[in-house]
Formats: C-alpha cells, sequence, structure tokens
C-alpha cells in the first residue's frame, strides 16, 4: 500500500495507468486538464503503453474514443462542463453502441454566463444518454471508481460506457491522502479488457450503428434499459471483490448516521464532506439529523434510498443543479420515486461557497417547511 | 494640459475591468494596442464595432473594451459572429480569437466563414500553445516543440494558419508579429475597412507556457526569435522552401475585392421580395 498526498486529478490519472487503456483520447479544459497532462508524461515516460492523443475538440475526442473502442479495446477519456456539453451527441452514440468507455468528468457549472467553477449542471444534464453515473467525495473515491468502472461497464451484461463524476477545484486541485493499489492487486480485480460482442473484428467482419427502422429502434433501446437494470447486480458484485481485495467498501449509496435521525439530507460529492461536519456537530447537540450519500446516480438507486430514508419524517434534498421550472434533479426523482416527504434545495451554483451554516439553515427549512423548493446562498438584492 | 502617462488609447477600456487577467509581458497587450491604431488609422467609430470571442486568453480581450461585445463558447465567435453580421449587416464585426480556438475547436467556421466571403475581421493571436489551460500543444505549435501534452515534444504538423485561410477563400490575409506593431496596425486598418473576410494572424508571445517550455523565459527572449525569425512575403517569395523552414513569414498575402456574403444575401432578398421585402435589414435601415 503507498498513500501519497495528491489531488483528485493525480489520483484519477494514477486509476487510469492501474487500468492500462490501450487508446486515451484528450482535450484541454479547465479543471480536466492536469490528467491529460499527468496520462501525457505517464505515456511519454514510458509508464503508461497507451496511444495517447491530443485532439482538436471534446467531440473529436469522445469520438476517438468511440472509434477505438469499436476495435474492442479499452479507452479512457476525461472532460468538462462545455466539453461535456459539446460530447453529448456522441455520448448517445456511445451508449448505443454499446461501448464499455470510462470517462472522467470533472464537474464544472456551464455557460452562459461563463463560469469555470465547480457545479453539477454538466453531468446532470446528460443523465439521459445511457451512460452510468457516480458521483465521488474524495481523491480515493475517484481513484477506486475509475478501476470500478471498467469492470461494470465492460461486463457482458451491462455493456454500457461510464462517467466519474468529480467535483472541480473542490476535489480536482486539493491534496489529500489516498491509497494507490500495487499493479498486481489491480491486475488480479482487473484484468485486460476481453471483447465478446459489439467490437469490429477483420476476421468476422459486422457493421456497428447501422440506419435502423422503427422495426428496430426500440428493441435496441430497450436492450439499453435491459442493461441498465442488470448493471445494479454487477455493481454489486463488483463492489464486494473490491471490497475483498482491496479493503474498501462501496455501496449504492451511504449512510451516515442515518439511524433515529428525523431529517436525512441528501446529496451526491464533496458536499457531503461539509455535511458530515455538520451532522457530528447537530447530533452533539442531540438534534436527530443524518446523511445520505448517492453514491451511484445511474442506475438511480431506489431500492437502497427508499431503505435509508424509510424511517426519517422528511429529507431534504441538495441539487448543485436546476431544471428550470421543475426544482434539482435529485429532488424530483427522489420525490417521483421515494415515498417521503420531501423539501428541494438549489445550492453551491457556478461554486457558490456552501457553508455548515447553510447547512444547518437547510435542516430547519426542512423541520418548518414553507415551500417546495428553496435557493440558499443567494445574494440579498436578489 | 496636464501631462499623464496615461495611454492614449486608454479612452477606449473598461477602466473598472483593469488590471487585466494577462501575465506581465504577454503580447495580448500589443496586439490590442495594435487594434486600436488600425481603428483610428481607418476611421472607423467602436460605438459600430461589435467584437465577438470564444475561449481562451486572447477571448478575454473584448471584455476590456468599450464596445458592444459577445463572449461565446470555445470554437464559437466565428458563428455567433455571422449571426450577427447578418442580423444587422451595417455593424463592424470584430472576432477575437486564438490557434486553439480557431485552428483546433472551430477549424470548421474558421474556413467556411472564409469560403463564404462574409464581412468580417478575424484577429486570430497566435502563441503557438493553449495559454488558458496551462501550456497544451495547439495545432499551430511547431513540430519538435514542448507543451504540456508533449514532454518530450510534439511530432504533430502544424497548421500554417495563412494558407489555410487563403485556400479557404479569405479575401484579405495578412501575417504580424508582435515585433512588428506598425505592420500589424496597418494591417488591421486595411482589414477593418476590407469588404469581405478579412484575417489577421498576430504572432505573439506566450512566454509563460510557451516561451517556458521552450527555452525562451523571458518576454524578450520570446520578441527576439520573433523578430530573429521573421522574413517579409517578398523577401521569402524568392528564397528556397529549405531556408524558410522554422521561420515565420510576414507580410500581406491575400488582398482582393470578392462578392461578399451579406451583402449578396439582401440583395438576393431584396430581388425576390422587391419592396415588399421586410427584412432583418429594414428593420434597421427603414424601408
Amino acid at each position: 500500500m503507498v498513500v501519497k498526498v495528491i489531488s483528485a486529478n493525480y489520483a484519477v490519472s494514477h486509476a487510469v495507468k492501474l487500468a492500462k487503456p490501450q487508446v486515451i483520447p484528450v482535450y484541454p479544459i479547465t479543471p480536466q486538464t492536469s490528467i491529460s497532462e499527468y496520462l501525457a508524461k505517464f505515456v511519454a515516460d514510458g509508464d503508461l503503453d497507451s496511444e495517447y492523443m491530443l485532439v482538436e475538440s471534446e467531440h473529436s475526442a469522445i469520438s476517438a474514443a468511440v472509434g477505438a473502442s469499436g476495435t474492442g479495446v479499452r479507452v479512457f477519456t476525461a472532460t468538462a462542463s462545455q466539453g461535456l456539453a459539446l460530447m453529448n451527441e456522441i455520448l448517445f452514440v456511445a451508449a448505443g453502441l454499446r461501448n464499455p468507455i470510462v470517462m472522467a468528468n470533472t464537474n464544472r457549472s456551464l455557460a452562459a454566463p461563463l463560469s469555470i467553477w465547480n457545479d453539477h449542471q454538466d453531468s446532470i444534464s446528460q443523465r439521459d444518454t445511457g451512460w452510468m453515473q457516480i458521483y465521488v467525495e474524495n481523491g480515493q473515491e475517484a481513484l477506486d471508481s475509475i478501476l470500478r468502472c471498467y469492470r461494470i461497464s465492460e461486463d457482458h451484461d451491462v455493456l454500457l460506457p461510464s462517467m466519474v463524476c468529480l467535483d472541480g477545484f473542490i476535489l480536482t486541485h486539493t491534496a489529500e491522502p489516498v491509497d494507490i493499489p500495487s499493479q498486481k492487486l489491480v491486475d488480479s480485480f482487473l484484468p485486460d479488457y476481453q471483447p465478446q460482442e459489439s467490437f469490429l473484428d477483420p476476421e468476422n467482419p459486422r457493421s456497428l450503428g447501422t440506419f435502423t427502422d422503427p422495426n428496430y429502434y426500440m428493441e435496441a433501446r430497450y436492450q439499453m434499459e435491459v442493461a441498465m437494470e442488470k448493471s445494479k447486480k454487477v455493481i454489486e458484485k463488483v463492489n464486494q471483490e473490491f471490497n475483498e481485495i482491496f479493503g474498501r467498501d462501496y455501496s449504492f449509496v451511504e449512510e451516515y448516521r442515518c439511524e433515529g435521525a428525523e431529517i436525512i439530507l441528501i446529496t451526491m460529492g464533496s458536499l457531503c464532506s461539509t455535511i458530515r461536519d455538520v451532522v457530528d456537530d447537530m447530533r452533539g447537540r442531540g438534534e436527530k439529523v443524518g446523511l445520505l450519500k448517492v453514491i451511484n446516480y445511474r442506475p438511480f438507486p431506489k431500492k437502497e434510498i427508499t431503505e435509508a430514508v424509510k424511517n426519517a419524517d422528511r429529507v431534504a434534498v441538495l441539487d448543485k443543479n436546476i431544471s428550470f421550472g421543475m426544482g434539482g434533479a435529485l429532488y424530483t426523482e427522489i420525490k417521483a420515486n421515494i415515498d417521503v416527504e420531501s423539501c428541494g434545495f438549489i445550492v453551491g451554483l457556478g461554486g457558490r461557497d456552501i457553508t455548515p451554516k447553510h447547512i444547518e439553515d437547510i435542516v430547519n427549512k426542512t423541520r418548518n417547511p414553507t415551500k417546495e423548493i428553496t435557493w440558499i446562498g443567494l445574494k440579498e438584492e436578489v | 494640459m496636464e501631462e499623464t502617462n496615461e495611454s492614449p488609447f486608454m479612452k477606449y477600456l473598461r477602466k473598472d475591468r483593469l488590471p487585466n487577467i494577462f501575465c506581465a509581458g504577454c503580447g495580448n497587450g500589443t496586439v490590442l494596442n495594435t487594434f486600436f491604431k488600425g481603428m483610428e488609422m481607418a476611421e472607423m467609430d467602436l460605438n459600430n464595432i461589435n467584437m465577438a470571442s470564444g475561449i481562451g486568453c486572447s477571448s478575454r480581450i473584448p471584455g476590456y473594451v468599450k464596445c458592444d461585445s459577445l463572449h461565446t463558447t470555445h470554437g464559437r465567435p466565428i458563428s455567433f459572429a455571422t449571426g450577427l453580421k447578418l442580423g444587422n449587416p451595417n455593424m463592424d464585426v470584430v472576432v477575437f480569437t486564438g490557434d486553439g480556438d480557431a485552428a483546433a475547436i472551430g477549424g470548421n467556421h474558421l474556413i467556411h466563414a472564409a469560403r463564404r466571403n462574409i464581412d468580417l475581421t478575424v484577429i486570430c493571436i497566435n502563441n503557438n500553445i493553449y495559454g488558458m489551460t496551462g501550456g497544451q500543444i495547439s495545432p499551430t505549435s511547431p513540430q519538435g516543440s514542448y507543451g504540456s501534452t508533449a514532454p518530450y515534444g510534439t511530432f504533430e504538423k502544424p497548421f500554417d494558419l495563412v494558407e489555410l485561410v487563403s485556400g479557404a477563400g479569405a479575401t484579405y490575409v495578412a501575417r504580424w508579429t508582435t515585433v512588428h506593431p506598425l505592420q500589424l496596425a496597418n494591417a488591421i486598418k486595411k482589414a477593418l475597412k476590407h469588404k469581405g473576410f478579412s484575417f489577421i494572424e498576430a504572432v505573439s508571445q506566450c512566454h509563460t507556457y510557451y516561451g517556458r517550455k521552450n527555452k525562451m523565459k523571458s518576454p524578450l527572449d520570446m520578441l527576439k526569435w520573433m523578430e530573429d525569425n521573421s522574413i517579409n512575403k517578398r523577401k521569402a517569395d524568392k528564397m528556397d522552401p529549405e531556408e524558410l523552414a522554422g521561420k515565420l513569414i510576414v507580410g500581406e498575402f491575400v488582398n482582393k475585392n470578392q462578392a461578399e456574403y451579406s451583402q449578396e444575401l439582401y440583395n438576393l432578398i431584396e430581388e425576390k421580395s422587391g419592396n415588399r421585402s421586410k427584412s432583418i435589414k429594414s428593420a434597421y435601415m427603414g424601408d
């Protein structure tokens, strides 16, 4: 075991080096860029035997990733924000062609107005593309999730691409201790990718992505839905194996002091670390609050969330995104799927700071709700 | 009148936005100064200029200028500018862009705007690297140069932007560097007055990233490099390709008059709809 104090971007790069993808097409964008740079160095130094290509746009990066994956090899790319938005068209193609690509998305807000700071609008806006999504809380989870996602995506019951979402700057540019596993351990968990279907082989010619008339299209989409459903079993299996090999336990959701909690705060990503502290403080004062961290966002962990909040009086859902006219994405999904009284909160858009005081405010507002969706941290003059 | 050290162009800037984000010694300031100089020489009205820009250091320029501006997404300013020009053809539309913005992610828009010969003035500040994101290889990085994505030097062949837009159909094309401020200002003057697609390649120094990674740490090192390697087109025309390897050929490359896109489009609207035309143009110009 080697513990290093590194940024989440460096942790992702180490995970990629350990996963040994054969092709890496990338394009620089803040705050993803250092992932591209670390990988360029690994490849140039001979530490990673991979075809590394700096292409001319994110659209080209994901297109090259689809092409490479179509030949049946392991592929990695990374992006953020406008880059992910530019990839939108090809994200559907990657999922539809059943390419088990793994991509890191360093969460950043979308223009306009132009901002480079963190929120989840970029990846949340891609939730319907057919990609699986994981939101991580820290560098360790970022590293582990890349490895887990290759196993999940490449499973023949799944064959869907995965997006590992890590908060821009908050995680990508801050250093913390990360355990970098040995190559030997990783190899035992993640063997080389052996494609069996849906790839181009000159010995056995076939076409990918051909024109489909109404007789076939719907079945292709249904198969994706079946794969997304099946992925839940695969995720469970992979998490269990990961725990056995690396000693770190992952689940679809993570409960923190939810036992006996009257109010449970639900959110994703690095914000959970702030909330943990607030929960400890409030519990210390005898207030019954807990945190539920949603890790796997797609497939949506309906069963796990239902189980975790079943004894709570009420839940507060914190979204770093907004579906205008509707509320935050996680809130509306919980409202639609989980039988619990819930309040929605829009927080941290475009990097607006979320302080412990805001979190306490959210708990109080949830205890005495006056409206369905509340924006937290807005300037008074608005 | 009170003596002042203030730049005579300060009146064109949004002082409340200063100081700017550029590194000390960046070439963007020189290019902006030459733009104001060229604008004055061309007797253009800043109030009638609309600047569009994309993403990158050079694309931050319009934000400091006291005129209408549109800060857009990476690679797309020429597309937005095309819309501006067609919406109000009386407007003088200037695009500030860079090598990454115009030639990589936005390369398609660059060649198609040139092909259409739409009346835009595109000023591409070429620093041979992605400066904003920290020094990655761009499509104009010279072969063998170093960047954060090419720790052992890039083997890719770069674009010659002048050749690219000339081949695509641009009707005014010039290249100068930041050690040629007068020539650059003069070229900008001509480009602003030119009716059609004008392209100015302003080769500039990014000592922070390109310089540091390529043994030219100071802005002066980079200016010296540009000065030593620049060859005027008239002289270069008489030289062998081998002699010109690694050189910056500067000068005016294209200056010709051809039918301009927005004018042609409005001619067609008027021809087909006659007096009943309620075109966008009539909204601005009256019937």
